[in-house]
């Protein structure tokens, strides 16, 4: 038992109001006699349940209906071109169901049969080349885990504390093992010139036709064409039948659908490249090519949406950390808005750009808190503060956004999105 | 394959000899002297081909033992590939270390999706739109979203206008404002727009809604023709606007520090609350709820803790798991056979309904209501419902009702060991489903 689990010095600071508080929803009402969940014989316990033909594809029970992908309508135009958030406060470990995992579109999920699907391959290339969706497949393949975040995640927070709920503030990312081809196998087929001041053009297809220019050394590196998430085919809202990951790099260049490939002397500057996906400073010029997602955490409970409902006592803090220039060493986490920190324990060892879990096992006193969490990387770069950041960037900006998040943590256990001196 | 390529060396070296007696019989006959220059041209016309023929013969000859030691060569190191393990099916690779996949592109391909337009005007195709047919376009094509002025409507993006805005705290980052590139417009477009039907401008029609948005954003004069032989004179006044990632520079050369781990802060107070609470009902989504709290009344905090322990207020309940309302249209028979269904898993065990159903450990249900009880054609029946059999009883409503709250009480004597449905409806629900299986 390590020393997070000793009683902290504030418990002898709390009134007898928040011992109160703390019991209050406290232990399991097995005091008050027999628990008829035990003593009476259960329907499930004698009766015969759902056959194996029930449900040739599973779906969550349905107790667990409630997590599910939000969105806020608010926020966008119209959900066609939109974006939904992972209810990663109810997730643990890493991986993300795909069947949760929040979906960003610019002209909606469209509907591909793998028999239509065509992949391109043109511009600087010694054999402009067309791939079926078979061909790919017949290409060496990879597995890897890889984070993917909407260069938007916790955009709302720049101008202040926003919305209550980490799968609001911190929902545009999810986190899958891929299955795929690298994208220099694709490169090398087709005699691509892979000249370091080349760029490689990537476009999807549909109705957005989304387009993004990768440097050249990034396409070479650990860009997978990917077919295959979690194991199974990628899901109509990710990109069926093949999308493009671009590991640690911001989402949007993750393009879905992925139809073309053109390797091109300069950046083709399209519409997500200039107009959308800069950053602004206060003096209003702005920021481009700023791909990388660096590396951040949040604690994923107790949050707004993952109250404490067990009053004092143990209590198991939880969160996921990560980082687009590698892996996550460290996390550190402070219950007091900032002014003490204390190393987190990491549930495995992290993969390079892919999500980690943290835990901190503790013993709550029943005094309120303000939780915080500090990612570190193997580059040694220390998450910002939201100050830190702002003092960098102003508040113009709306995306990359990777700012320590604060939840205030009532003697109630109620857990609230606030901002701090 | 070798066995082939000495056959045919052999029939050519027969057609040869052929050729060669034949000349000499021909040059033995006495005809005259014309007739005889004639044969001694022809006889060394054959001579010549005969000599060419077997140097053909010699030169296949060569070639075939170069093939057969070639053939060898490969024998030879398929063997020794054998000999390692090593796959003899794999492709070989190809030179330039390709595996061959993929077909090559047509042009026509190629030309219907590489559209992209660069900075420097590259990819545009020829066209020509002014800003007063511009204007025409856009309103049928793009105000119901934008606007007719290009202002925006809703949450669509205002495209004209934020001048000088970019440094505020809400920049207006229009074409005119903020973008660096008219490639950009023109690219984006008339690849992905109008929202709905992208693809579907004619370049004309792209270069007059180009035109008409840089007029909307005082750009050019009402009568600008934008074309691709003037694309690259548009000045745009953010071009100059953009640097490159300098994060490496500004960023991560404070950032990578160790950082501090106790007395960091001398005190911390909350300084602004969620401006919104979000509600999640169970049908999805969110509702966005203004949140009225104030920071008033919550604790700072030093190294000692909280300032103080707030008056504890009741913690909401966690939200009851509510049965969706039935909507007043739905057929509550229906409702009641979708609970029958349920509750049938208890029997399911040992009752088969439905197409082709079959005996198990209880006899099938099909066409129960009304059946005379114990006169399922192959089951083996307990006593008690011989005896109802032989009496003729049938089931009923009532019946089923009291055999199934409690069989045993009903029939006494039944094999079956089922205990009952304790609760109420869950007879009636059961009953429900089992009167939609009819006799086939």
């Amino acid at each position: 038992m390590n020393n997070a689990l000793k009683p902290s010095r504030r418990a002898f600071l709390r009134g007898g109001a928040a011992m109160a508080a703390g019991t209050m929803a406290g232990a399991a009402s097995a005091a008050d006699g027999p628990d008829p969940l035990i003593t009476d014989l259960q329907d499930w316990a004698s009766y015969t349940g759902a056959g194996v033909d029930e449900t040739p594809y599973g779906m969550p029970i349905e107790h667990e209906a409630h997590v599910v992908r939000r969105n806020v309508e608010w926020l966008t135009a119209s959900p066609i071109s939109s974006i939904n958030f992972t209810p990663i406060h109810a997730l643990d470990g890493t991986i993300t169901p795909q069947g949760c995992a929040f979906e960003r579109h610019h002209s909606g999920a469209i509907d591909m049969r793998k028999e239509d699907y065509r992949l391109m391959i043109n511009g600087l290339v010694e054999r402009p080349l067309v791939f079926t969706y078979e061909d790919i497949e017949r290409f060496p393949r990879e597995n890897h885990v890889y984070f993917c975040e909407c260069a938007a995640n916790t955009g709302m927070e720049w101008a202040g504390a926003q919305l209550n709920g980490v799968q609001f503030t911190h929902g545009m990312i999810h986190n899958m093992e891929y299955t795929g081809v690298p994208l220099r196998s694709l490169l090398q087929e087709a005699g691509a010139d892979t000249s370091p001041d080349k760029w490689v053009y990537v476009e999807g297809a549909d109705a957005s036709s989304n387009g993004r220019s990768i440097p050249m050394e990034k396409a070479l590196d650990d860009v997978l064409v990917a077919f295959k998430a979690n194991g199974e085919a990628l899901r109509m809202e990710h990109g069926y039948p093949v999308r493009l990951v671009v590991p640690g790099w911001e989402g949007n260049m993750w393009v879905k659908w992925l139809r073309r490939i053109e390797v091109v002397d300069r950046a083709v500057e399209s519409r997500e490249e200039t107009s959308k996906y800069t950053d602004v400073y206060a003096d209003g010029t702005a920021r481009k090519w700023t791909w990388v997602m660096d590396a951040k955490s949040v604690i994923t409970a107790p949050s707004p949406q993952m109250p404490i409902r067990h009053g004092a006592g143990p209590l198991v803090i939880s969160g996921l950390a990560w980082s687009g220039h590698g892996q996550i060493t460290r996390v550190d986490v402070s219950k007091d808005g900032g002014i003490t920190w204390e190393t987190a324990r990491l549930g495995k060892q992290g993969d390079a750009k892919a999500l980690t879990r943290f835990y901190l096992d503790m013993v709550w006193d029943g005094a309120p808190m303000l939780l915080q969490a500090r990612a570190m990387d193997e580059t040694g770069y220390v998450q910002p503060t939201k100050a830190q950041l702002r003092a960098q960037r102003g508040e113009n900006s709306v995306y990359h956004n990777n700012c320590i998040q604060t939840w205030y943590v009532s003697a109630e256990g109620i857990a609230e999105n606030v901002e701090l001196s | 394959m070798s066995n082939s390529l000495n056959v045919s060396i052999l029939s050519l070296f027969g057609g040869v000899t052929a050729i060669l007696t034949l000349a000499l019989v021909v040059a033995n006959r006495d005809y005259g002297q014309n007739r005889i220059e004639t044969l001694e041209a022809r006889v060394a016309e054959v001579q010549d081909q005969a000599t060419a023929s077997s140097d053909k013969a010699r030169a296949e000859a060569d070639r075939a033992a170069a093939l057969e030691a070639q053939i060898a060569e490969v024998q030879a190191a398929a063997q020794a590939r054998a000999a390692q393990g090593l796959n003899l099916t794999a492709p070989a690779p190809t030179p330039e270390g390709t595996l061959g996949l993929g077909r090559p592109a047509h042009e026509e391909e190629i030309a219907a999706w590489d559209v992209d337009v660069l900075p420097d005007g590259r990819g545009l195709p020829e066209g020509r739109g002014d800003v007063f047919w511009g204007e025409e376009v856009f309103a049928e094509k793009c105000a119901a979203c934008h606007g007719d002025f290009a202002e925006g409507v809703d949450n669509w993006p205002v495209l004209a206008g934020g001048f000088d805005t970019l440094g505020d705290k809400d920049p207006v980052k229009t074409v005119g404002s903020y973008w660096p590139h008219l490639s950009t417009a023109w690219d984006y477009i008339n690849r992905s727009m109008p929202f709905g039907e992208a693809g579907t401008l004619s370049a004309d029609e792209t270069y007059a809604i180009v035109a008409y948005i840089l007029y909307s954003n005082d750009m050019v004069d009402d009568d600008f023709e934008l074309s691709h032989e003037n694309f690259g004179e548009v000045e745009m006044h953010n071009a100059q606007g953009f640097v490159i990632d300098d994060r490496p520079e500004l960023e991560y050369s404070q950032w990578r520090t160790e950082p501090c781990m106790a007395n960091c802060k001398d005190e911390v107070t909350v300084t602004m609350r969620s401006v919104f609470l979000l509600e999640t009902p169970p049908e999805g989504g969110s509702v966005s709820v203004m949140n009225l709290a104030s920071v008033e009344g919550l604790p700072s905090f030093s190294a000692d803790g909280p300032s103080f322990i707030p008056e504890p207020q009741a913690m909401p309940e966690p939200e009851p798991a509510v049965e969706p309302e039935p909507a007043e249209d739905v057929d509550e028979a229906q409702l009641l056979i979708d609970k029958g269904e349920k509750v049938f898993k208890k029997c399911a065990a040992c009752h088969a309904v439905g197409d082709s159903a079959k005996n198990k450990s209880g006899p099938q249900l099909n066409a129960l209501m009304g059946r005379t009880m114990g006169s399922v054609e192959g089951f083996a029946y307990s006593q008690t419902f011989k005896a109802a059999l032989a009496e003729g009883r049938a089931w009923d409503d009532a019946a089923l009702t009291a055999f199934l709250a409690d069989p045993k009480g009903f029939m006494k004597g039944t094999k079956m060991a089922f205990a009952g449905l304790k609760k109420e409806g869950d007879q009636a629900a059961i009953i429900a489903y089992l009167s939609t299986f009819r006799d086939e």
